[in-house]
């Protein structure tokens, strides 16, 4: 059992189903990212933990109690929205204790767990102003504030970043990381940002109409994706998928795509399972840092294959350049060094790391198991 | 050449100006009249109103029409003055502005923020009751006042007006709490804050625009009601009602001053409220009416 348990948890509303028999255990102290993208359900999960939607059916506990009609306030959990959601008529130091006040806790004890928090964060200075003068991060620390003074079980972040610009994003990101590595505490965290799940969960969910599609470390999810929907949807720019046919060569599988021109070329499985598909259709995915110029394939992967293809245009991005081309009729990119030598237009010998390749059944769009 | 046009442009736009301002100047002196006329007649005494030019500034200036007006005018059958009925007008207005306007209040919160099924309706009907004109409920509510016991009190009145005022004051709440972000109200919950909490310190302190709209709305419609008054009074009848009788006595020589004293008398408390809160009127209103 799990310090936040959720057991076959389904919302509907009328006849349509929202969420389809969630089903996690969370650790105390494990950061848990619910990904995917809008109307996936994963808002909606994070209300039903916060008792602020009532569950369909399905339990929830949180440290072995049961929490199903349990009051919001009752649960000992703490939420940051995406609004931030701070009171406009009271001070900073006045939201961040509210909550305190509520539950009784006496003036002294309040201003002691406040000085502690804004020591944290570092809004001292802030304390007596009002939300409407302060700038976005500084609401975004003083609504983290108003969740850690409470001391929760469990601390939900529903977007808390979306409302940012993308520097403060990147910054903010690291501060709760770094702020989760010090309090230790367990997070369900929500987002529609992929790099802010890779970043900073232990455990990923990523889940797509309703249902949790796959459930792993960041490391798991990225790698050995359970579907296409996964594969895609983690990972910028997002992974490439071609439809291929699988033969066989010297004994080994091989992916047989076609190049720029129409010509048949071959990538050999690192897998020994595909021997099976023989002669099959799948869909090869291969992630665009898994396509590089020869002198920048990973030395340690065991299978890099050759392809000669042409290359369609370049894009310099300062730190990497990446590269499309054309295969099996899709554009396909290849992340690459940024000076490795690429012309469009030219032809150019490619390394593809085949030990990162995945392959997928193009009816169930399950990942094939190695 | 460019320089020439531009300056045309500028003197044309001078006129214009000048001409739009002259218009305005206009339409406030043909508004404002009435209330001069009111103002320079009270303090004649009658033979100069009777014997010369009612635009004329006063040559004797008196102010016995306007003790008249308040404590010994004949009023129907009783030489009381408007005084009596201005205390319950008074009683009257006070608490039905505020208790209209705190369920009011309350209702906004709740069809906005504590959701429940068929609040659309709910909310759709207390609207309909807005546009339900005066005389259609004055029988049904005699009954009511009736088995009430409350006919011709001031509780009586005071209770149709709430009544009759919860439609609107409803509809300005809702539409200015339907704008206002249910993420504050959820934070409030987890916070452990219950139902009158929240209203109390997370919505409350922010209604202020919408609250002088209601008020404005409700104080000006009670107290300028006369229909209710006249009906359902009795013996506490309200100043609108009293105003009539001072000015339609069909005996004794009609006194023009002290009926225009009495006028003002009566409009005094509205012309008041408007001073004291007008400005945020038009932006609460803007505010209840354009989001949500």
């Amino acid at each position: 059992m799990g310090f936040l348990d959720i057991r076959n948890v389904t919302k509907t509303y009328g006849n349509v189903e929202v969420l389809h028999e969630v089903d996690i255990e969370v650790e105390e102290g494990e950061f848990l990212v619910l990904v995917g993208p809008s109307g996936c359900g994963k808002s909606t999960l994070l209300n039903m933990i916060a008792g602020l939607e009532s569950i369909t059916s399905g339990d929830i506990a949180i440290r072995g109690r049961q929490m199903n009609g349990v009051h919001p306030s009752k649960r000992n959990i703490a939420m940051v929205f995406q609004s931030y959601a701070l009171y406009p008529n009271m001070t900073v130091a006045q939201n961040i204790t509210f909550g305190l006040e509520m539950h009784g806790v006496p003036k002294p004890e309040r201003d002691k767990a406040l000085a502690e928090v804004a020591k944290l964060l570092q809004i001292d200075h802030l304390l007596a102003r009002k939300p409407g003068q302060l700038s976005g991060g500084q609401r975004q620390r003083v609504a983290m504030g108003r969740a850690l003074v409470r001391n929760p079980d469990v601390f939900l972040f529903d977007e808390p970043l979306s409302n940012l610009d993308a520097k403060l994003r990147v910054d903010m990101r690291t501060e709760i990381k770094k702020l989760h590595h010090k309090l230790k505490t367990t997070i369900v965290y929500v987002t529609h940002d992929q790099i802010e799940a890779m970043t900073l969960s232990t455990r990923i969910a990523v889940m797509y109409k309703g249902y949790v599609q796959q459930l792993g470390t960041p490391k798991e999810i990225y790698d050995q994706p359970a579907n296409l929907f996964v594969a895609t949807f983690m990972g910028s720019p997002a992974m490439n998928v071609l439809p291929a046919t699988v033969v066989m060569e010297n004994g080994a599988a091989h992916a047989a795509i076609t190049d720029a021109e129409g010509a048949s070329q071959r990538l050999r499985f690192s897998q020994q399972g595909m021997a099976q598909w023989m002669g099959r259709k799948v869909l090869l995915g291969i992630r665009p840092e898994a396509i590089t110029d020869p002198e920048g394939a990973d030395r340690k992967s065991g299978n890099i294959q050759h392809l000669r293809n042409r290359v369609t245009v370049t894009e310099p991005a300062g730190s990497d350049t990446f590269v499309t081309m054309t295969l099996s009729g899709k554009d396909v990119i290849a992340r690459m060094r940024a000076d490795a030598n690429v012309v469009p237009g030219q032809v150019f010998d490619f390394a593809v790391n085949m030990d990162k390749a995945v392959a997928f059944d193009p009816e169930t769009e399950a990942r094939i198991p190695a | 050449m460019s320089a020439a046009s531009q300056e045309t442009a500028v003197s044309a736009g001078r006129v214009t100006r000048a001409f739009i301002y002259l218009v305005l100047l206009l339409f406030a002196l043909y508004y404002l009249l009435p209330l001069y006329v009111m103002a320079v007649n009270s303090v004649k005494p009658l033979p100069e109103i009777t014997g010369g030019n009612m635009m004329s500034l006063p040559r004797t200036f008196t102010i016995e029409p306007w003790l008249s007006a308040w404590s010994t005018a004949q009023i129907g059958v009783e030489p009381t003055g408007l005084k009596p009925y201005f205390i319950n007008s008074i009683l009257m207005v006070a608490p039905a502005v505020a208790i209209s306007t705190i369920l009011g209040a309350l209702n906004g919160y709740v069809l906005t923020k504590w959701r429940f099924k068929y609040d659309g309706i709910v909310f759709g009907l207390l609207l309909f009751s807005c546009f339900i004109p005066f005389q259609i409920v004055l029988i049904p509510m005699a009954v009511v006042l009736g088995k009430l016991g409350l006919a011709g009190s001031v509780p009586g009145l005071v209770l149709v007006h709430v009544v009759y005022g919860l439609g609107f004051t409803t509809l300005y709440y809702r539409n200015y709490y339907a704008a206002f972000p249910t993420e504050l109200v959820r934070a409030a919950m987890i916070d452990g804050a219950g139902f009158f909490r929240i209203f109390w310190r997370i919505l409350l302190p922010v209604s202020g625009p919408i609250t002088v709209v209601s008020v404005i709305w409700q104080f000006t419609n009670i107290w300028n009601d006369f229909l209710f008054g006249v009906s359902f009074g009795g013996t506490r009848q309200p100043m609108t009602v009293a105003l009539n009788n001072l000015v339609q006595s069909s005996t004794g020589v009609k006194e023009y001053n002290v009926h225009f004293a009495g006028a003002i008398l009566a409009a005094l408390p509205t012309l008041l409220v408007y001073i004291v809160a007008g400005r945020y009127f038009v932006r609460g209103l803007m505010a209840g009416s354009v989001k949500g």
